[in-house]
């Protein structure tokens, strides 16, 4: 482990699709895309593959931020460039250099102009996603969170669908307004651990932008100036989750981003409001977290999102907008698990993102490979698929399966997790919340339905080609991490374990609230017997 | 009044700019049309030549003493703010150089003109007296109406230029007006002296009539709401290397003197001026923003955007009770020098190829026609929007923190959100850039536009990402007197 950390592994990972960016932009022409792709994907994989050994290296037994790399950066305003991992981020960021390589493979035919820009867009927001989950310097942290968008914004914008234009600047106005607030609440902080400002006094501290200090110190602030600094978090995060009623932006930007664009908006961008409550809202403002009216509006737009969501989700027409409905749903589900504040509801939000990531990734991806094939997503267009395409309808069983929570399958441990966090809280919560399960399974068995059974129709449908090896090889990886998450939970518990019981404690809850689940899996899957 | 031999020492960058224009007036003459390059070139050594002469100065001992009687001061302040100022001349002389050879009019008063503005400029942030500040302001102004007229045959130049100086004359006489009556209350010009005077003096009705009059000179100036209105008209009419230079350099030399004379010599009534200051602001970027929003015109875009930035940069001023409020004048003026002219840049390079730059629309497809220029420019946007890691965002961070220092967290609020809101019409073009079809054709621009826009753009992303050095000097640039 400490050879890791001397060889600075964690800006390693993050620098190098930086790396690869600048090399395809200065040395490839773009008329060699064959070239382009292949250095992409290589790039891609080398990230995944350096990445792994942070899993194995990674100290389980350690309470604290690992691989730390600290160099003073910006020493007039106590800058510094400041890269940690705990067991929180550790999952996120392999999820990240995973999905980084997906991306970059499911793309060689869906792109097919302008391929130099495309490529070197995808590593450069893979260097600024990592960037961020890796960072513990507020200002730093600000900094990967903001520059993300831009990347993200030309990725809609430029390879799109028929309303791109809309998308992708309904997407950044939305995220930058609630990141600009966030930084207010983050100038906030600064004064208040050195001089203060307003009426509240300082603690007169050099001034830092760390995090973990800034977190000690937000904790030990009055309560009425924790929930203000709370709320002005919380637009940041929420709209990035994006959570009910700020999730307009979602649908749009993830139906008119390319394939690649929706896979990496699911299962990573999504998943940095979510990592935003668990790693700030919670521990820096307990006092905030324990107010009633503000939990109980946190719950109640949770579970709002989740039925509403669902709802929504159950009456669209276009597969892609139906699948980007259910992220709403989804995300419900992990905000109320976080907002549950017990080691059972975090570890199953923090799971769920995972999942969640998998799963609606994978569902995207196949979206896409028939978008490609009929250039149309519509689900009346489509009926019968399974006779034609049996290898693709075996995929996107297992990954409906996965996102609808099947026991066997990884949704269902999350999902599991994620109830009894909210039934030791209330029973009408896990009620609530569970009525969203059921609709899941509605509007995604409905689809499968219409899309795969039943005779093909449509004679447009009748010669597409079954999956080939690449799309294949695309899937797998997912296929496989659903069913280890869904069958053996345990390593990701493990890993989970001491920071979900930090923030816990931080909250001032109590960490032992969920026996079964501190252990590792709910006790009827410890042994996969069937 | 005495009158050291030193202080020609401390007066020579002033001196050396001032002969520089005169010799420029008089190569003009001997000069045919054919040869203007040279005079762009002549007028880039002056620029250079002056800021040898102010190393010389910096590195006088006992610089930072008023000198000639108290009228003139070289602190680190006025030094800052000098650099700045030689940097937006040589910035306006290479983007002017075939704009000049273009035109039909004659190139050597163009720049001794902008030569001349510039000694105006220079006394400006060094005044501390104000006399002193009150005549190097009409040196400039004075300039700047010409330099706004100098398309003297074309219809919306000769406008600008009435429209500039009717209005301009006007503000000097508020601005004047102001000066008599704080004049008339404390019998002194000099700043310090002013400062001591009321440091003791009880709040009276006179007094804050003229520090208002002072205030509503200043804010015509720097351009904010309600003193906004010759703006656009202005900026679209005027030469577009001209727009450049108001945009910035009449600007920061303005800012300047505010944040002097409000600093030095008014500090005491800080709660009465705070308050319209902060309203004043809240309503600049409001209008500035919602403004550029429902342009289609490029130029008056980027003149109501100007308007906005003109909003944010007050957010310093309120916040003169901290130190914040100066740093946060000083790099949001640096970065908006760099981020603004490299906007500008652009737009020149693209009314050399015949595009009037007049619509959004003439920047379509300019990713596929000029990638790098197409690169810088979104580099710029970003940086105008507050995005990190760019000069703009370093910028803005200082003032957002200032206004939430000094109390104002509601016009912290609104700043942040507005500068949300400018993202939209700057990443208008930005649109039109990556995402609209062209007509095909490569552009490649002069290598003295190519040199000022690449100093721009390096600059904009060195101070984003690396701004220690800037950030350090910063710290002893608080004005002294």
């Amino acid at each position: 482990m400490q050879f890791l950390t001397d060889i600075h592994i964690l800006s390693l990972v993050a620098y190098i699709p930086l790396a690869g960016a600048l090399w395809i932009v200065f040395l490839v022409p773009r008329e060699k895309s064959g070239a382009i792709k292949a250095i992409a994907t290589g790039v891609a994989v080398l990230d995944f593959v350096v990445s792994l050994p942070l899993w194995f290296a990674f100290d389980r037994g350690h309470d604290g931020y690992q691989f730390v790399e600290k160099a003073s950066w910006i020493p007039s305003l106590g800058v510094e460039y400041h890269f940690g991992i705990d067991g929180i981020s550790l999952v996120l960021l392999l999820l990240t250099t995973l999905m980084g390589v997906i991306a970059v493979v499911c793309s060689y035919t869906a792109i097919g102009e302008r391929q130099k820009e495309y490529y070197v867009l995808l590593l450069l927001l893979q260097t600024f996603m990592i960037g961020t989950f890796c960072s513990l310097d507020f200002f730093l942290f600000y900094v990967f969170w903001e520059i993300m968008l831009v990347p993200m914004y030309f990725l809609i914008g430029v390879w799109g669908g028929e309303r791109r234009l809309y998308a992708a600047i309904k997407f950044f106005l939305y995220t930058l307004a609630g990141s600009v607030l966030m930084l207010l609440g983050i100038i906030a902080l600064y004064f208040a651990n050195t001089t203060g400002f307003l009426a509240f006094k300082g603690l007169g501290n050099a001034p830092t932008f760390s995090i973990e200090k800034l977190t000690a110190v937000a904790a030990g602030l009055p309560a009425d100036l924790q929930i203000w600094l709370f709320f002005a978090f919380f637009l940041g995060f929420a709209i990035k989750v994006p959570m009910f009623p700020f999730h307009t932006w979602l649908p749009d930007a993830h139906t008119e981003a390319p394939t690649a664009g929706s896979v990496i908006l699911a299962a990573v961008l999504l998943k940095m409001g979510t990592y935003g409550f668990v790693r700030f809202s919670l521990p820096m403002f307990p006092e905030a977290v324990k107010t009633d009216w503000v939990v109980s509006l946190m719950v109640a737009l949770a579970i709002v999102g989740i039925v509403y969501g669902a709802m929504v989700t159950l009456v669209q027409k276009d597969m892609k907008k139906l699948i980007a409905y259910s992220s709403v749903s989804h995300l419900g589900f992990v905000m109320l698990g976080i907002f549950a504040v017990n080691m059972a509801g975090i570890q199953g939000a923090v799971l769920q993102m995972i999942n969640h990531g998998i799963s609606t990734g994978a569902l995207f991806l196949l979206v896409g490979i028939v978008y490609e094939r009929r250039h149309t997503r519509l689900i009346a267009e489509y009926g019968g698929l399974a006779r034609q395409m049996p290898i693709y309808a075996t995929y996107f069983m297992v990954m409906a399966l996965s996102s609808m929570g099947l026991p066997l399958l990884n949704g269902f441990i999350g999902e599991f997790s994620i109830l009894q966090g909210a039934f030791a809280k209330s029973f009408w919560w896990a009620l609530f919340a569970g009525t969203g399960i059921i609709l899941g399974a509605a509007y995604l068995l409905w689809l499968y339905q219409r899309v795969f059974f039943g005779e093909l129709s449509n004679p447009a449908n009748a010669k597409l080609p079954d999956l080939s090896l690449r799309e294949q090889l695309t899937l797998a990886p997912l296929v496989i991490l659903a069913l280890w998450i869904g069958l053996y939970p345990r390593p990701l518990f493990d890993v989970l374990r001491l920071p979900s019981e930090k923030i816990v404690a931080a909250v001032g809850g109590r960490t032992a609230t969920a026996p079964a689940m501190a252990a590792g899996a709910p006790p009827a899957l410890q042994e996969p017997s069937r | 009044m005495s009158f050291r031999g030193s202080d020609w020492i401390l007066l020579s960058p002033e001196l050396v700019l001032t002969s520089a224009g005169l010799l420029l007036m008089m190569m003009s003459v001997s000069f045919g049309k054919a040869k203007e390059e040279f005079l762009g070139f002549v007028g880039i050594l002056s620029v250079v030549a002056t800021g040898v002469a102010l190393a010389l100065a910096a590195m006088q001992p006992g610089r930072a003493q008023p000198a000639l009687g108290g009228m003139f001061v070289l602190d680190n302040f006025a030094l800052f703010f000098k650099l700045l100022i030689l940097l937006s001349l040589i910035l306006t002389i290479l983007a002017s150089v075939r704009f000049v050879g273009a035109a039909p009019y004659p190139g050597g008063e163009y720049y001794a003109l902008l030569l001349f503005a510039g000694v105006g400029m220079l006394f400006m942030v060094s005044g501390a007296n104000l006399a002193s500040i009150y005549v190097a302001l009409e040196l400039m102004a004075l300039s700047s109406y010409i330099l706004a007229g100098y398309f003297k045959g074309e219809r919306k130049s000769t406008e600008a230029a009435l429209k500039y100086f009717i209005l301009g004359a006007f503000s000097s006489g508020v601005l004047l007006y102001g000066i008599s009556l704080v004049y008339g209350q404390t019998g002194k010009l000099g700043l310090a002296d002013v400062a001591q005077l009321f440091a003791s003096a009880e709040r009276s009705n006179l007094t804050m009539l003229g520090i208002l009059l002072i205030l509503a000179g200043l804010l015509f100036k720097v351009a904010a709401v309600p003193f906004h209105v010759w703006v656009p008209d202005v900026y679209e009419g005027a030469p577009t290397p001209i727009t450049a230079f108001f945009s910035v350099g009449p600007k920061l030399a303005s800012y300047a003197i505010l944040a002097r004379i409000f600093y030095v010599a008014f500090p005491k009534f800080a709660a009465d001026w705070g308050l319209i200051v902060a309203l004043v602001a809240a309503a600049t970027m409001i209008l500035g923003n919602v403004s550029a929003l429902l342009q289609t015109n490029v130029k008056r875009m980027l003149a109501y955007s100007s308007i906005a930035h003109a909003g944010y940069a007050l957010l310093g001023v309120l916040g003169f009770s901290n130190p914040f409020g100066i740093w946060g004048i000083l790099v949001y003026l640096l970065a908006y020098l760099l981020m603004n002219f490299g906007v500008f840049g652009l737009v020149i390079f693209l009314e050399s190829h015949g595009y009037a730059a007049e619509t959004v629309s003439d920047f379509n497809g300019l990713a596929r026609r000029n990638m790098p220029a197409a690169i810088v420019m979104l580099l710029f946007l970003l940086s105008l929007a507050g995005i990190p890691p760019t000069a703009g965002f370093i910028g803005k961070y200082y003032l957002f923190t200032a206004a939430m220092k000094a109390g104002y967290a509601w016009l912290a609020v609104l700043a942040v959100l507005m500068s949300a809101v400018s993202l939209f019409y700057y990443f208008r073009i930005a649109a039109a850039m990556f995402f609209s079809e062209g007509d095909g054709a490569k552009l490649s621009g002069s290598y003295a536009l190519t040199a000022a826009v690449a100093i721009c753009a390096v600059g904009t992303l060195a101070v984003g990402v690396a701004p220690e050095p800037v950030l350090a000097i910063l710290r002893h640039c608080v004005p002294l007197s």
